[in-house]
């Protein structure tokens, strides 16, 4: 198991070796980017910009103005945050080539706290015109995103967490090629969607509802923006409600973009999130637990929707 | 150079045209910058607006990108769009906006949100060295700009990968929308402020005048090594008597009276050569 910012820089050091315009820019976050070895194998293709995130960004823009394909990596927490007017002017409005890595999202960095958690980033990337938000399930999920990305010429924004992903999918076996949502378990009673590391849990929880007599879908909706909508219509039609769930605020992240699908349809929804208040204090598995974002908490949320 | 000048006084009636029919606009900008401007597109860059795209082109970004009428008067005079568009200027579903967008011709990124350019510029710079090319990147900042914080991470990137290729200049009137920059938030000693940030700072007396700024870009243009600067000491409002030097002109809209009258001097000094 590697974690899903490693296998995007294994990744990007492969095709940067046959496309010497692919270059990797960081914030002093070549180490927790699992960048070093990007770094040291194509110094002339990675290049550091020191802890300054407006500039980061902006030259990032100015780069793919110029005809190259950058790919920023930085803490989520601060390249969502401190240099999101750059995203908003400088990538998204002047269109730029810029694909944005939020790496050690959500509380993967755990007890450092609120100023290095990034459960927000859904919400505030999420609006910007044209920018595209990913959250990739796996190591292989984001193998299958970074190489689609690094063929396209729109922006994005990629968040993974800091910790290794458990294993959603075999090798070879996740296609993030469209913008749809790849259902991990089918079922008919009642859908789960999540994104992320969370996918993996709602796998887990489906399995114990099939235990119990419960068909249980479980949607990665990798692609938070632009959502698959059909496939929430699909699971809307189907199953008997919806659970969403993800590591990001319950508020205006993957939950509120399906409650708008939803509105109005009378389908039951219950958003599994993080509150609407600084977290509690702790490693990013004690801090999923507290809030029941795990497999318990999903299957207790996917059990009540069909008692119902 | 008398055609320049004129040109300038020209290019400035276009301005005033613009923002007294729309009521909008930033003429106390327009017209301290209108003499850069008009030096970098018609002595100093390798541009060509029959080969907008071209690789090898010369890059240019109004960070101040309020000042944007100036620049749309300039790029009509090069031909990257017809002058008659110019009327169009803040019309409904026009490309004319408030601020430099890349949906027209000749603009290459889009700004007005003030600190952005210099940032650009070095990403421009270095893709210009990435692929080889002999690109030149020109970056254009408000003195009032330089406040943000983003200048300074982008001043110190530029000079850490030593691009030479970069020029910045920096409209120096000395006046933003509350007053003096030295009141507002104080720049100087602004030279020794870039130097100590390990660029080649050129000052620049008289940044309305085409032989100065010629002399401060050849200089820029020899220099290898560090990033240049060229701090250009102009007036706000330059070229109409009533609004040079004041700070209210920095988006005043003339009235009538004062458009005639404006449109009296400039034209007086077209026919003047001044």
């Amino acid at each position: 198991m590697i974690a899903n910012k490693q296998a995007i820089c294994d990744n990007l050091l492969q095709l940067a070796s046959e496309d010497r315009s692919i270059l990797v820019l960081c914030s002093d976050s070549r180490g927790s980017a699992s960048a070093s070895g990007f770094a040291e194998s194509l110094p002339e293709q990675f290049i550091e910009l020191g802890i300054a995130e407006q500039n980061l960004v902006s030259v990032a823009a100015g780069l793919a103005a110029g005809g190259m394909r950058p790919f920023v990596l930085a803490p989520a927490a601060f390249l969502s945050s401190r240099s999101l007017e750059q995203i908003k002017v400088d990538v998204c409005y002047s269109g730029s080539n810029v694909k944005l890595i939020g790496i050690s999202g959500g509380v993967s960095y755990g007890p450092l706290g609120l100023t290095h958690h990034a459960v927000h980033d859904i919400a505030a990337l999420g609006v910007l015109p044209g920018l595209r938000v990913y959250m990739p399930a796996d190591a292989e999920a984001s193998r299958s995103l970074i190489r689609r990305l690094a063929a396209d010429s729109l922006p994005a924004y990629v968040r993974v967490g800091r910790n290794a992903s458990r294993e959603v999918y075999p090798e070879g076996g996740a296609d993030l090629s469209a913008d749809r949502a790849l259902t991990v378990r089918p079922g008919s009673d009642v859908t789960v969607v999540a994104c992320g590391d969370m996918v993996a849990c709602a796998a887990e929880a489906s399995d114990a509802l099939r235990d119990r007599g419960v068909s249980c879908r479980v949607l990665d909706m990798f692609c938070i923006k632009p959502l698959d909508r059909e496939a929430v219509a699909r699971a809307a039609a189907e199953t008997s409600g919806i659970v969403t769930v993800e590591e990001h605020s319950a508020f205006l992240g993957l939950g509120s973009l399906v409650a708008q699908e939803l509105a109005g349809t009378g389908v039951p929804l219950t958003r599994l999130g993080l509150p609407d208040s600084p977290v509690v204090t702790g490693s990013q598995q004690e801090v999923l637990d507290y809030y029941g974002l795990n497999a318990g908490g999903i299957a207790r949320a996917a059990w009540a929707l069909c008692r119902r | 150079m008398e055609e320049l000048r004129e040109k300038a006084c020209r290019l400035r009636l276009q301005v005033l045209d613009m923002v007294c029919s729309k009521k909008g606009g930033h003429i106390g900008g327009d017209f301290s910058e209108m003499e850069i401007l008009l030096q970098l597109y018609c002595r100093e860059m390798n541009i060509d607006a029959a080969r907008p795209d071209a690789p090898e082109r010369d890059r240019f970004i109004l960070s101040k990108g309020h000042s944007v009428e100036a620049l749309y008067a300039v790029l009509a005079d090069r031909g990257f769009f017809p002058a008659e568009e110019l009327s169009c200027y803040l019309s409904f579903g026009g490309r004319l906006v408030g601020h430099p967008n890349n949906q027209v011709p000749g603009i290459e990124m889009n700004t007005g949100s003030l600190g952005h350019g210099l940032s650009l510029g070095v990403g421009m710079a270095l893709a210009a060295r990435l692929r080889g090319l002999g690109s030149r990147t020109y970056v254009l900042m408000g003195d009032g700009e330089l406040a943000e914080g983003s200048v300074w991470e982008a001043a110190m990137a530029a000079s850490h990968y030593g691009l030479d290729s970069l020029c910045a200049t920096v409209d120096r009137n000395g006046l933003q929308i509350s007053g003096s920059t030295e009141d507002v938030m104080r720049l100087e000693p602004l030279a020794e402020r870039f130097r100590s940030f390990g660029w080649n700072a050129i000052e620049v007396p008289d940044g309305n005048d085409f032989a100065q700024l010629g002399a401060a870009y050849a200089l820029a243009r020899s220099t290898k090594g560090r990033p240049s600067v060229v701090i250009a000491h102009t007036v706000k409002g330059r070229g109409v008597s009533f609004m040079e030097g004041r700070a209210k002109w920095h988006h005043g809209v003339p009235a009538e009276a004062e458009r005639l009258a404006a449109a009296g001097e400039l034209e007086a000094a077209m026919r003047d050569g001044r």
